[in-house]
């Protein structure tokens, strides 16, 4: 996609001559139609004309929310919670009578809750919101209507405004470019933000504007109205006509100046205002990004709906209690104290089934203790922070582009440690996309010397198995000064000597050429004189550059300046063997050892180009500039095709110079990563629009593939579909190729099958072309398809289009229903970002929009390990304990309330003060677990690093099984067993202290409150293996924190704080007994626990326990031992270097038996 | 469980090439710190053989001690139960008891007590009911803790349904709570082995907790119209005494947590010697016979503890003995299943299904 466009981009500035007659085509007819009814009225904003139309003002908002849309909006947004929902139910429920407790009390920790994540919202949107003020107070010269300009902010600006744009500004809306400082009204404009390329573009005004408007005063009387098409999204297309003095003329996208696009090396230019605000380009082309929840979160959702069910299960069961309870009371007179006989509603013994559904009601809201009223803020809170850490991740941070990683949003931190599969793009992904000029072919004479390393690794492949330690470092360091885009050794043409080459005119040209034929743009360093280039794709910039070193150097650029043909060919690959057809019958002359050295370098991995030229008499180019100009003013849809037309006519009888050869190196690092993924059971899959060969070359480089795999390659290339096409009969070419592509699969599939039912440790690796894939991603195979891609270690989809990209992402997402991940730098990769579970975007070459659609932004592959093994391991081990706690200590506290009842006849009166029900989630337990949620480390990101295969505690989700979840569940009801139980038994009869005071509720509740506010905290203790100062002030504090709150309530004056009043320092605090009970109870409830992990820990450790074993015990600094530990604990690696080596290991057979002498050695 | 300090190795690197960078200006480079790069010096404790097996020793050190304390404080305690509700119903009366206690006669009893042991003053008197559920939550909401506290709320009595009002006056004190006020009284008197008839005072003074009388009962709030509705619940008050004095209403209106309690009568302040033979005159009035509740006169000294409750020292020495036992088990279970470092097997990650 990107491709396409570009090369759109690339003709329309190459030919941008001068002078051109426009010619008015049908499609202008549309104008004033459906789709094309905006009038523009150039420079009388005001008019009434122009008011009627009523078109959007230049004030732009990029915020979520308004001032006066917030509080309904974000108030929406939290109800939508089902969770909160509840708690807003319980909440209104409190205010009636129903009610056990004071509605106060219920509704302001709801108020907390919900204030909290509104307050983070509000943050959120006021960032935002700083933005879009600083952007809608820039100042811009507008004209006033008598030829002077004034500065004015950007948000007053109207359609229609003249507005005078200075050198290095930003365009403040789409403009129509009406003139500029050049002579010719061209200007270079860098569209950096809205497509992230950075080299710059040249917009031409028409000559009718240009020629008479120079200066601030000429446009005191300029009249003129632009029709043109509506708002639109397409940042390619522009439609429009200009009626000028009696003129209509025709507008293309090369008269617009897009809105935050920027103004290089023009000093200024005169626009008129066209689109403005949302409806400029640039804006309707920012929608926002899909929103992704994490796998944690639905689970959690599962979690609180099955507490929803525990919740209703018990109050249905104490309200059943309740109501035959009441309606016993009917007889004898039964309780005579409550007055059975004279009771409202709730509690009437003759209408005990009425009183008993009433009551259910009544035991909703005492039980809503069972669901964490906090959780959400609480794991809103821990995201924010962990993305604050990955964003501040000093290993993550590139110096070279001065770019740190960037999670966009905080949703998806835990599915970080949970990615499956990796889809990665190539180009600019796993390679740098810098270009590097390594080697050429001219006049069928090979050049270069370098060595690229797909080729070192190719040679290690046939180098045979001497693979020793060396074979780590692929990737050499190269030293000494280097000129970027440049890799070239050979003294036959350097330093001039070309010329003493026996086919000197031929590489004269060739080299002309290179200098001659591209849309570079030249930059001159005013002090030193030196040139640097801004090119639109790395490819052409290498070229320049090259040129530039061997003597042709390019050093300005004017509209003009050059008329020699480009081959366009911008990958090369594309129509290269098109390119041989073409070249005339005298051309052919090295053709075929050009050929040869072109397959050469596609092996090497390199990306080629040929280079033909042809010579043109004067009338043959005025008859083709007049046809491609005709062609290229149409503004019609097949404006390409006639463009492509005339071109084709051109590109004719072309003699050959030979072929270039530019090498895309791998990413610094990426062999290690893709290695350390590999370790960590992650499968990695390539989607590339690359062809074949290249792809595979890729693959070997970074050790996705390897020698001893088989190959399982799924194309059309075979002769009978080829014979097919030549015939050209649409539908007997696709029935073809379906059965052929669906018999190489089965084929592919049978093979594995009858490998694995042998035993043998044979890996395979997929290889699939955009063509075969077409077929294999069809509803009735790509069944089939996924299960032969996922039985291979390796999958690698070259020539895949963007949509398939993301069709195959999808396939694999839904297919297998693991965690895809899919990480890519190009527009072409957007689809796949957003389909992925996790889309990681490469702030590298290509541009911003993979980022913009991405998830979390990394400058550099290799960050990955980091992003997923350590950061991605971390977060997902944080949460998944933090909710599983949340629930502990919800059932801990909620389970004791339950059981409270059980002695109250289930009469919903609630075993703790008001405000201790409320209060215990917001207060006395939410800091440490929002601690352990943002601080907790199993294990060191070091020990991350060196045990990869930790990583598939979260692939396979064992740190959030049900099994575990459970058992916290079962924890928290042991607990509150033991909490209520043993204080009951000790207060029994309640014979309390020495003066020989009994007590009362609020003793009871008190001395339980305080057993639970322990346990809970204690507990937290006991499972964080991460103790810092935050940790123990977190958790020391929540508990201090009880008793000073104990004493402030109970010193209020008892109208407010009723029962509890001086309840600590009068009653509790004196009496040994208090003390001795929670000693008691705090300790026994956790003893339970605190066995299993004791024998969960020595005999069956999960896996990160087993590395803080081996952390304890020092192993860790002993190579041997580790590198065995890792040897045995992973499953045999079947990509990756590693597994490289430990096949070659495994040939030699010494593997198994050095391994048992090392066990013997422990 | 082992504290080892943390020593942030893999920090060496990054902090380097931190201090070059720092004269760039503008740079987005995060900047180095602890805290930002998560290596805080932190302690991580792991579950090791020798803190396991310490941390159960340790807390039965602590517990076993603690609990022959606490035994021994509550076997101090002496203790006298007598349950009368039965017993105090002549047997003709028996056959229906709700009737006998809610006619007009003379419901009066006698029980005599023989002091098993030494009482050493002050000994506590109590009375103790069952199945008698002062927690249920509309008992517990009727009261109104306004009009107690000040005259000036007396009409606050909206909580008090349907005991708020008599003929349209607020009733003070109002509610359920106060008008099921318990009403038994006993009259003890003590045969010791030289003197009989003895009277034994029972000191009502002090029963109620301090906060309560100060704070929560009005010195200048008068009981006003109580138990003047058309049914009477329990006992009446002394109009002519302040609610704050009405300390019997105060230990009533504590309510209690569980639906058997015990509530403070009296206080004994002499001793009484083993083998007094203490003769209670009761007046049984109160009605838990509706509802199939005990009634129960206790006795008893206190301890430092509080009363006779053999259960925390029981419960400390059980599990001191537990954390003993398994301190000794785990010791055991480490010499005879020693973890082997090397076992490829342990240390295998076999729950991956497939190879590949």
């Amino acid at each position: 996609m990107a491709r396409c466009r570009r090369r759109r981009l690339h003709l329309s500035n190459i030919y941008a001559f001068k002078g051109r007659k426009s010619t008015f085509q049908e499609d202008h007819s549309h104008i004033g139609g459906p789709g094309f009814s905006r009038v523009v009225y150039c420079n009388e904003p005001n008019s009434p004309a122009a008011e009627r139309r009523n078109y959007a003002g230049n004030y732009v908002r990029s915020t979520k929310y308004t001032p006066a849309s917030f509080i309904p909006k974000s108030l929406f947004e939290q109800f939508r919670r089902v969770a909160n929902f509840y708690f807003l139910v319980t909440g209104m429920l409190s205010l009636t009578s129903l009610s056990p407790y004071s509605p106060v009390s219920a509704l302001l920790p709801l108020a907390f809750v919900i204030a909290a994540s509104m307050v983070k919202e509000a943050i959120e949107d006021w960032g935002r919101k700083r933005q879009d003020i600083e952007v809608n107070n820039r100042k811009v010269k507008v004209h006033d209507g008598n030829g002077i300009f004034r500065f004015d902010e950007w948000r007053n600006l109207k359609v229609g405004d003249i507005v005078r744009v200075e050198k290095d500004e930003f365009f403040p809306a789409d403009l129509l470019l009406l003139s500029s400082s050049y002579e010719d009204s061209i200007c270079y404009v860098e569209t950096m933000n809205l497509d992230g390329e950075t080299n710059l573009k040249v917009k031409q005004g028409l000559e009718a504007t240009s020629s008479a408007l120079h200066e601030d005063s000429d446009f005191k009387d300029l009249k003129a109205a632009v029709r043109c098409e509506d708002p639109n999204a397409d940042l390619y297309t522009f439609v429009g006509t200009l009626h000028l003095e009696e003129q209509r003329l025709p507008l293309s996208i090369q008269q617009l100046l897009l809105r935050d696009s920027k103004l290089r090396n023009t000093e200024y230019v005169y626009g008129a205002v066209v689109f403005t605000g949302h409806d400029t380009k640039v804006i309707q082309n920012s929608t926002d990004p899909p929103s992704k929840r994490s796998r944690i979160e639905r689970k959690m959702d599962k979690i609180i709906y099955m507490m929803f069910g525990v919740v209703f299960l018990m109050s249905f069961v104490g309200s059943i209690v309740f109501g035959i309870e009441t309606g016993e009371d009917m007889e004898r007179n039964g309780r005579w104290y409550l007055k059975p006989e004279d009771a409202e509603i709730f509690f009437d013994p003759e209408r005990a089934p009425m009183a008993a559904i009433y009551h259910f009601f009544t035991a909703v809201m005492l039980y809503s203790y069972f669901i964490p009223i906090s959780l959400y803020v609480s794991i809103e809170i821990v995201k924010v922070l962990q993305s604050v850490f990955i964003n501040n991740d000093i290993n993550m941070y590139y110096e070279e582009t001065d770019k740190p990683a960037h999670a966009r949003t905080s949703n998806l931190n835990e599915e970080l440690g949970m990615v499956d599969t990796i889809l990665s793009d190539k180009t600019g992904t796993l390679t740098c996309n810098s270009m590097e000029f390594i080697k050429c072919s001219i006049a069928g004479t090979a050049y270069g010397r370098g060595i690229t390393e797909v080729e070192r690794s190719m040679a290690m492949r046939s180098g045979g198995s001497a693979l020793v330690d060396d074979d780590l470092d692929v990737v050499v360091d190269r030293s000494g000064p280097k000129i970027k885009g440049f890799n070239f050794v050979d003294e036959r043409v350097m330093k001039g000597n070309w010329v003493k080459q026996r086919e000197a005119a031929v590489l004269q040209k060739f080299f002309r050429l290179l200098a001659v034929c591209h849309t570079a743009i030249p930059e001159t360093d005013e002090a030193t004189g030196t040139v640097s280039y801004e090119a639109e794709s790395p490819d052409e910039a290498a070229f320049v550059v090259a040129a530039r070193e061997l003597g042709f150097e390019f050093f300005s650029r004017t509209q003009n300046g050059i008329s020699f043909r480009e081959l366009d060919l911008a990958t090369g690959q594309k129509v290269e063997s098109v390119m041989f057809e073409r070249l005339a019958k005298n051309g052919r002359k090295f053709e075929e050892k050009t050929r040869e050295h072109v397959n050469e370098y596609a092996d090497a991995g390199l990306r080629t180009l040929i280079l033909a030229y042809r010579e043109v008499d004067e009338n043959e180019y005025i008859e083709f500039t007049k046809k491609f100009n005709e062609a290229k003013n149409s503004v019609t849809a097949d404006r390409e095709s006639l463009i492509d037309e005339v071109t084709d006519k051109m590109e004719r009888d072309l003699i050959l110079l030979g072929a270039t050869a530019v090498e895309d190196k791998l990413q610094n690092g990426v062999p290690e990563c893709i290695d350390k993924l590999a370790q960590a059971g992650i499968k990695i899959w390539v989607l590339t629009g690359d062809k074949m060969e290249t792809a595979i070359n890729i693959g070997f480089a970074c050790s996705l593939l390897r020698q001893e795999m088989k190959q399982i390659v799924i194309n059309l290339e075979t002769p009978h579909i080829k014979a097919l096409e030549k015939a050209g009969e649409k539908d007997v070419i696709e029935q073809a190729s379906r059965e052929s592509v669906v018999k190489q699969m089965e084929e592919g599939k049978a093979l594995i099958t009858g490998s694995s039912g042998t035993g043998s440790h044979e890996a395979f690796a997929l290889i699939i072309d955009g063509k075969s894939l077409t077929y294999a991603l069809e509803d009735d195979f790509k069944k089939k398809f996924l299960d032969l891609a996922t039985a291979c270690a390796s999958v690698i989809c070259c020539r895949s289009s963007p949509k398939q990209k993301a069709l195959v992402t999808r396939l694999v997402k839904t297919g297998t229903g693991k965690t895809t991940l899919g990480i890519g730098d190009g527009a072409n990769d957007v689809g796949m970002l957003q389909e992925a579970d996790i889309g990681v975007g490469i702030s590298g070459v290509e541009g911003m929009q993979a980022v913009m659609s991405s998830d979390i932004a990394i400058a550099q592959f290799r960050y990955l390990e980091r992003l997923l093994l350590v950061h991605g391991h971390w977060c997902y081990s944080r949460i998944s304990s933090m909710i599983c706690y949340f629930f502990y200590k919800n059932i801990t506290f909620g389970v004791t309330v339950f059981l409270y009842e059980a002695y109250t006849s289930f009469s919903a009166q609630p075993a703790y003060n008001d405000w201790f029900l409320s209060l215990f989630n917001v207060f006395f337990s939410s800091l440490p677990v929002i601690a352990l949620g943002v601080f907790d480390q199993d294990v060191s990101a070091r020990f991350c690093y060196k045990f990869p295969l930790l990583y598939q505690e979260g692939v396979q989700n064992l740190l959030f099984s049900w099994k575990r979840i459970i058992g916290w569940m079962f924890n928290g009801l042991i607990t509150a067993l033991a909490i209520f139980f043993f204080c009951k038994e000790s207060l029994k009869h309640q014979l309390y202290n020495p003066n020989g005071k009994t007590a009362g509720r609020e003793i009871f509740g008190g001395t339980m409150y305080t057993c639970v506010v322990w346990v809970v905290n204690l507990q937290m203790g006991l499972a964080i293996s991460y103790f810092t100062w935050v940790q123990h002030i977190v958790i020391w504090g929540s508990v201090a924190f009880w008793y000073i709150f104990l004493m402030i309530y109970g010193a209020i004056a008892p109208s407010f704080s009723t029962d509890a009043y001086k309840v600590f320092l009068e009653t509790l605090a004196p009496a040994p007994s208090y003390w001795l009970t929670t000693l008691f109870v705090m300790i026994f409830a956790l003893i339970p626990y605190f066995v299993f992990k004791s024998i969960q820990m020595r005999f069956f450790p999960g896996y990160h326990q087993m590395i803080q074993w081996i952390r304890y015990e020092g192993h860790s600094n002993d190579p041997e031992f580790v590198e065995m530990v890792r040897q045995r604990s992973i499953r045999p690696t079947t990509v990756g270097f590693t597994a490289r080596r430990a096949a070659s290991v495994r040939r030699s057979g010494r593997f198994h038996d050095q391994l048992k002498k090392n066990f013997i050695a422990f | 469980m082992a504290m080892t300090p943390n020593s942030a190795s893999s920090s060496a690197a990054a902090s380097g090439s931190a201090d070059s960078s720092a004269s760039r200006r503008n740079s987005k480079r995060p900047k180095y710190s602890k805290f930002t790069q998560q290596e805080l010096p932190a302690c991580k404790p792991i579950l090791t053989p020798g803190w396991v097996i310490l941390t159960f020793l340790v807390i039965s050190v602590i517990f076993i001690p603690l609990g022959v304390v606490s035994l021994f404080a509550s076997q101090d305690v002496v203790e006298i139960v007598d349950r009368y509700d039965n017993d105090c119903i002549p047997a003709p009366a028996r056959a229906n008891k709700v009737a006998y206690i809610q006619g007009d006669g003379d419901k009066s009893c006698i029980r005599n007590l023989t002091v098993p042991k030494l009482m050493k003053h002050p000994i506590y008197v109590y009375y103790q009911l069952e199945n008698f559920y002062q927690n249920h939550r509309r008992y517990v909401k009727s009261r109104s803790d306004a009009q107690l506290r000040s005259v000036r709320d007396e009409n606050q009595i909206s909580a008090c349904k349907p005991e708020d009002d008599a003929n349209g006056q607020p009733i003070v004190p109002c509610g359920l709570i106060a008008w099921s006020l318990f009403n038994d009284t006993y009259t003890l008197t003590k045969d010791s082995q030289n003197l009989t008839g003895q009277n034994l005072t029972v000191n009502k003074n002090g029963i109620a907790w301090e906060s309560d009388r100060e704070h929560k009962f009005g010195k200048n709030v008068f009981p006003k119209n109580f138990q003047k509705g058309n049914l009477t619940g329990g006992g009446n008050l002394d109009v002519n005494k302040p609610l704050s004095e009405q300390e019997d209403l105060i230990v009533w209106m504590r309510t209690a947590a569980l639906p058997t309690f015990r509530k403070l009568y009296g206080k004994i302040e002499s001793d009484l010697q083993k083998g007094d033979v203490i003769h209670v005159n009761l007046k049984n009035n109160y009605n838990t016979y509706s509802f199939d509740g005990k009634k129960k006169l206790v006795l008893s000294t206190t301890s430092w503890l509080g009363g006779k409750n053999d259960f925390l020292g029981i419960a400390y020495l059980t599990v001191g003995g537990i954390c003993f036992f398994l301190a000794l088990a785990f010791t055991i279970m480490y010499l005879v299943k020693p973890r082997r470092l090397g076992d490829p097997t342990y240390l295998s990650w076999n729950r991956i299904p497939g190879g590949r």
